[in-house]
């Protein structure tokens, strides 16, 4: 009954989407993604986190591929790493752009590099076979601890070892799952003797972290680096001298359906994108409130990269 | 409304996928209260568990059972399947005691005398006790479609694709309109659809338009 | 299901049990949210819905925007209201209270509607003052619809104060958040178990008093 009832939604859902090929974002119903030719497809699914930095990065691969010839289906909007890595690793996804260091400690606890080549080095024996990743981009955007410019003066803070300045016990506005991760409160415990509590906010380190943190309802908090509001509010991103979060090259990681033609366009569009242009991307997305495909076409375009 | 004018093409493709994930879980809900409904009104013993069974579903919250339900079922996180399913159980846990209580809205008299006129069991059902139970089921097949439509939502969280996405991606990015349009994209699909239910009752069911 | 009883397990661990961020501390907080918004609703939708009962007025515009408030999406509005008023309980609360004020109004209201107009037209030929009758005869008569209405109330709030973890709050969400981002599924599975465990419970107060209150009219 409820296999069948299953299946006959899952029709419904194909008859569907196939008439409104306006629909690029409809998630994958098992049936759509039975294709499985082993290596250089011309149709590839392109991935993004839940994430609008993310969105924007996997937006320039996919217009910079759409105009290399190939055919793509966007599926943005996935949610954090342990539900999008699944469906990469079982062939429903065949370019996501990552962050090298993240990407490694997720794959491997006991990873022990710490510079951006060591990461880069270690990843392609993380990532197991099916999957690689292409030439890291010079552009970074990392977890960053950051408090207020007051606070930083009053306190002198420069580093994250100043923050035992500000008292024993602290707060970190972050997503939840900052909680269990290694350049979390377990690493800054470890590696700083910093005892943090995190204080959730589910917005990737967006608006909502950025006021309670200028509000005084946490003493640090984590922000991407390439986040533009860090500049905006003029907080202050501590250094962090341990090396507990690894550098976070924005890496494109890729399926065996992605041969070297598709791979040359993306590396193309790695080798353009640098840490500052990452940060003036994300301002027209927050700022301009441009979408994903303005902001990665004008982009593209002005790199000459959609010829 | 700049936010709105020039994402029109972002909204309509979400409303579109928002309502693949309502309808078939307010229909499928609707279909399947209809029997168990039956039996909670039919056999007393039944009637408080069903209910109670019922109201317990509704307190499970909706982001553990789309997040349990896939390792349930066997398929992905994200597979629309699994919203569909869990919006048909809360929808369920909602219709059920609505079904029951509209067929027992339908008087003894008239159950009997249908029997003395000479209906089957089967017969009098479909031609006697659901017509007369209709408005009632009509008033909970609304309130179904209503949170069903608002609850879709949730399911963004998981990366599913539905107006819901509008408040996750607008509250990363800040952008109050893109949140605001979200919320008030669904309120209206949530109304349209309670619209064309009243009226669909009112087609079916001509009787009940005169005692207003 | 071995989700299940990794779930148990997660629960009975003593090491989640206490501590600000223990199971108990976070169930407290949890029931502490869904009666604070429940009692805030209370005090908004029972006075309207007693004076649409009473004087029969205004029923149509309540009725649609009771609907219309329905369809709200929780989530959504705790996002609204977190990105301009900020972290901490008020964006959940706002979210929360709204909610539950249309199961509230709707129990004040058919509690009312529902007495027979003769009874009634009867305390008015008895000499009864309009207040004599709202306080004396409808607020008793309409209690048990009153009543449920606010269990309906209680148990989607109880099931939805989970979001409140998403704008910085505390309450039972944290889990729930924390197992959903980290794949830590036993630990989000004892989260909503804990929930249900909680509306179990309030279920329980409120068919205490739906029996108490009906053998209280009875016996008049």
């Amino acid at each position: 009954m409820k296999t069948r009832f299953a299946a006959l939604v899952a029709a419904g859902v194909l008859a569907l989407s196939a008439c409104s090929s306006s629909n690029p974002l409809g998630s994958a119903s098992p049936a759509a993604s039975g294709s499985s030719s082993a290596a250089g497809s011309t149709t590839l699914v392109v991935g993004s986190q839940q994430y609008y930095s993310n969105e924007i990065i996997a937006e320039l691969y996919a217009q910079a591929l759409e105009h290399g010839g190939y055919t793509i289906t966007r599926q943005y909007q996935i949610g954090q790493r342990e539900v999008y890595l699944p469906e990469l690793q079982g062939g429903k996804i065949d370019v996501f752009p990552e962050y090298s260091g993240n990407l490694l400690q997720y794959l491997d606890k006991n990873a022990t590099a710490k510079t951006g080549d060591e990461v880069m080095a270690a990843l392609p024996a993380a990532l197991g076979s099916g999957l690689r990743p292409l030439t890291a981009s010079p552009a970074t955007d990392q977890d960053s601890y950051n408090v207020t410019k007051a606070n930083a003066d009053k306190y002198g803070l420069a580093s994250i070892a100043d923050l035992s300045k500000v008292g024993d016990s602290l707060k970190v506005c972050a997503n939840s799952e900052l909680a269990k991760r290694p350049y979390g409160p377990p690493g800054l415990k470890n590696d700083y003797g910093l005892n943090l509590e995190v204080i959730p906010v589910e917005d990737s380190g967006g608006p909502l972290t950025v006021k309670a943190l200028k509000d005084g309802k946490c003493d640090t908090a984590d922000i991407y680096s390439a986040d533009p509001s860090i500049a905006a509010n003029e907080l202050v991103t501590l250094t962090d001298p341990k090396a507990l979060i690894l550098p976070q090259n924005v890496v494109p990681v890729v399926s065996a359906k992605v041969d070297e033609k598709a791979a040359a366009v993306i590396d193309k569009v790695s080798a353009a994108l640098t840490t500052d242009e990452l940060v003036g991307l994300n301002a027209l997305s927050v700022n301009k409130q441009q979408s994903s495909s303005e902001i990665a076409k004008t982009w593209l375009t002005g790199k000459g990269l959609l010829g | 409304m700049t936010w709105v004018l020039n994402n029109l093409e972002l909204i309509g493709s979400r409303t579109l996928s928002h309502l693949l994930l309502a309808i078939p879980a307010i229909v499928a809900s609707f279909v399947l209260a209809l029997p168990l409904g039956w039996v909670a009104n039919r056999y007393r013993w039944s009637r408080a568990t069903l209910l109670t069974a019922a109201g317990l579903l509704y307190a499970i919250p909706s982001l553990p059972l789309f997040v349990v339900l896939p390792s349930v079922l066997g398929f992905g996180v994200r597979d629309r399947i699994n919203v569909i399913v869990a919006l048909t159980l809360y929808g369920l846990a909602l219709m059920v005691r609505s079904a029951a209580d509209a067929l027992a809205s339908v008087g003894m008299p008239v159950v009997l005398s249908s029997t003395a006129l000479g209906y089957s069991a089967a017969g009098r059902f479909f031609a006697v006790e659901l017509p007369l139970a209709g408005p009632v089921l009509l008033a909970g097949l609304r309130v179904v479609s209503v949170s069903t439509i608002s609850l879709v939502t949730v399911s963004s969280l998981l990366g599913v694709d539905n107006l819901g996405l509008l408040f996750v991606d607008g509250f990363q990015r800040g952008i109050i309109a893109e949140v605001l349009t979200g919320i008030m994209a669904t309120v209206a699909l949530a109304l349209i659809v309670d619209g064309l239910l009243v009226l669909a009752g009112r087609a079916l069911m001509p009787w009940t338009k005169a005692r207003r | 299901m071995n989700y299940f009883s990794q779930a148990i397990a997660w629960i009975a661990d003593p090491a989640n049990a206490s501590g600000p961020n223990g199971v108990w501390a976070r169930s407290w907080e949890h029931l502490w949210y869904t009666i604070l918004a429940v009692v805030l609703a209370s005090v908004i939708a029972i006075p309207l819905g007693y004076l649409v009962g009473h004087t029969g007025r205004g029923r149509g515009l309540v009725v649609a925007s009771s609907g219309a408030a329905r369809a709200l999406p929780t989530l959504g509005v705790v996002t609204l209201v977190g990105l301009v008023l900020g972290v901490g309980l008020i964006a959940p609360m706002v979210a929360l209270v709204l909610l539950a004020v249309p199961s509230v109004l709707a129990g004040a209201y058919a509690g009312i509607e529902a007495i027979d107009p003769r009874t009634v037209d009867a305390a008015r030929a008895m000499g009864m003052s309009e207040w004599q009758i709202l306080t004396r005869v409808e607020m008793p008569l309409g209690l048990p619809l009153l009543i449920g209405g606010l269990r309906s109330a209680t148990l989607q709030v109880v099931a939805t104060a989970t979001l409140a973890a998403y704008v910085g709050a505390g309450g039972l969400g944290r889990f729930l958040f924390l197992g959903l981002k980290t794949q830590d599924y036993p630990q989000m599975l004892a989260a909503a178990l804990l929930v249900v465990v909680l509306a179990l419970i309030l279920e329980g107060v409120f068919e205490i008093s739906e029996r108490v209150t009906a053998r209280r009219l009875h016996t008049h």
